[in-house]
């Protein structure tokens, strides 16, 4: 039951960060890149929480936590460099 | 039982996560996109964190709350990240599609 709806969970998250990806590559202007980017690694905390069901182990949270972290900071800075034209003032 | 709601909460979490990026990839204007993965992703992320707090409380028989965490970070900082954005593209005065209207005081 578990490995059928992990089974089922993996195929729509790979999905959805192909879909963000394309939207990455495609995405008319700068704004839409850094939402697919964001959109991007959130995707990926969900795929490695769900890799964490996957193999019964908890060494995938500290990643995960990483990726939350990180993708925070580069959309903060991102959005500050198109308002301001610099990142630190 | 348990296993039930842990496969209900996981194919949930998953199918919120991809009405988000199904969002991202077909609404044809920036603003309009800014509102699908913010809202879906982080309930599909959510609902997927849930489940795995519930799994690795029930295997190791202690609560675990490390994923909580998580949980928290992104509801914090999803709102602030699309803010951002959002102040961002009216800053660079992005094309909008027809029904997108212009901000009252900008």
């Amino acid at each position: 039951m578990l490995a059928t709806a992990l089974l089922i969970a993996f195929s729509l998250v790979t999905l959805a960060l192909l879909l963000s990806f394309i939207r990455l590559v495609k995405g008319p202007d700068i704004p839409d890149r850094i939402l697919a980017l964001d959109t991007l690694y959130i995707n990926a905390i969900a795929l490695l929480i769900l890799a964490g069901l996957h193999f019964g182990s908890s060494l995938y949270f500290e990643a995960a936590l990483l990726i939350a972290v990180m993708g925070f900071v580069g959309t903060v800075a991102f959005s500050k460099y198109l308002l301001r034209g610099d990142i630190m003032e | 039982m348990l296993e039930w709601i842990l496969s209900a909460l996981i194919v949930i979490g998953a199918f919120f996560t991809l009405v988000g990026s199904i969002g991202l990839y077909k609404l044809p204007d920036f603003f309009m996109r800014l509102h699908g993965p913010t809202k879906a992703t982080t309930l599909g992320v959510g609902a997927i964190l849930t489940a795995s707090v519930l799994y690795f409380s029930f295997k190791t028989d202690d609560i675990s709350l490390h994923e909580v965490l998580i949980t928290v970070f992104l509801f914090i900082t999803a709102p602030i990240s699309a803010h951002l954005m959002a102040k961002a593209a009216l800053h660079i005065k992005l094309k909008r599609v027809g029904r997108t209207r212009e901000p009252a005081d900008h």
